[in-house]
């Protein structure tokens, strides 16, 4: 198999899985996050204002894990550095 | 209407424009039209205010936004609101701005490109750093990193730059794979799933907008207030 393929086929694979197993621990935590905010607003509804917006900052930064993921695999699929350097290098 | 290709992840690989040394591309452009229609539109709206029981509807949409950023930062922090808004406001309006008008075609959101989101979050990388000299003075603010004790210093430090490019990635990221989702259901499934994805991207903006103008507020309010709090701690 030449380089080219050997790349596109190594980034589209890690590019999946990059997304799969990153998905896992952030949609863990979120769940846990707005399990627990909801029980709280349930026990003290007056409390809601504050409790919605420290749960949205710990939803964010629990998700930015997740983005971080997403940004790596979209990097791998649509502008990825290895396959541009292969093409350029084939071309020239 | 398509700007940005299918196979392209930043609006600054649409260039509109090049001359020598001056390029001119989608998100420089779409920057300064949302800029523009801010800086307009408040002063058209601020032109003539009243006071008395009738005012114009964009005057009751102004009081609306302003009193409830306002009020959001003043539940962070106690005191010195007037402070902060300016930089927090101009944020949250200007993020939310470029999120929301992405219903109109051939509009691309200038916070999809990273290039946007981290010169927003640069602003913050300093904006904290200023508030906290500016609130207790540089030796207090120093003596932060060195809280409990010096080993903690590396982290500090280390904590500013990672939080800096969290603030950054995360609206890129959102907004990107916002319009990533948009342009791949366009081909796959026409028509009915793309509306629906587009209205879930309102919400997905505005909830973005929100959370970068928080954090920002959380970053001040620890670098204003850390001192006080554990002075308060041992009594």
């Amino acid at each position: 198999m030449d380089s080219i393929s050997i790349i596109a086929m190594a980034s589209i694979i890690t590019s999946g899985l990059c997304m799969g197993i990153g998905a896992i621990g952030p949609g863990l935590g979120q769940g846990r996050a707005v399990q627990g905010a909801l029980s709280s607003i349930a026990q003290q509804p007056d409390e809601r204002n504050s409790l919605t917006r420290t749960l949205f900052v710990g939803l964010a930064m629990i998700e930015s894990i997740a983005i971080y993921c997403f940004v790596i695999s979209m990097i791998l699929v649509f502008a990825n550095p290895f396959w541009a350097y292969v093409i350029k290098k084939a071309g020239g | 209407m398509e700007v940005v290709a299918i196979n392209q992840i930043s609006p600054d690989q649409v260039i509109l424009f090049a001359w020598s040394f001056v390029t001119i591309n989608a998100t420089l452009v779409y920057t300064w039209l949302i800029m523009a229609l801010l800086v307009v539109g408040s002063l058209l709206i601020t032109r003539n205010l009243s006071t008395d029981r009738t005012l114009s509807r964009w005057q009751n949409l102004m009081e609306v936004i302003v009193a409830g950023i306002r009020s959001e930062i003043g539940d962070m922090v106690k005191e010195g609101v007037n402070t902060y808004f300016p930089f927090v406001g101009t944020l949250f309006l200007f993020i939310l701005a470029s999120n929301l008008f992405t219903f109109i075609p051939g509009y691309v959101a200038p916070t999809s490109s990273l290039t946007t989101t981290t010169a927003l979050s640069i602003m913050v990388f300093f904006a904290v750093p200023i508030y906290g000299i500016a609130k207790q003075g540089i030796l207090e603010y120093l003596k932060e990193y060195f809280r409990p004790t010096f080993i903690f210093f590396p982290f500090h430090v280390m904590g500013e730059f990672s939080r800096t490019l969290a603030l950054a990635v995360r609206l890129f990221g959102n907004l990107m794979s916002h319009e990533k989702v948009i342009a791949i259901l366009l081909a796959v499934t026409p028509l009915f799933f793309p509306v629906v994805m587009q209205i879930l991207g309102l919400l997905i903006g505005l909830i973005q907008a929100y959370i970068f103008a928080i954090l920002t507020m959380v970053y001040i309010a620890s670098a204003t207030q850390s001192h006080e709090e554990t002075e308060h701690k041992p009594t």
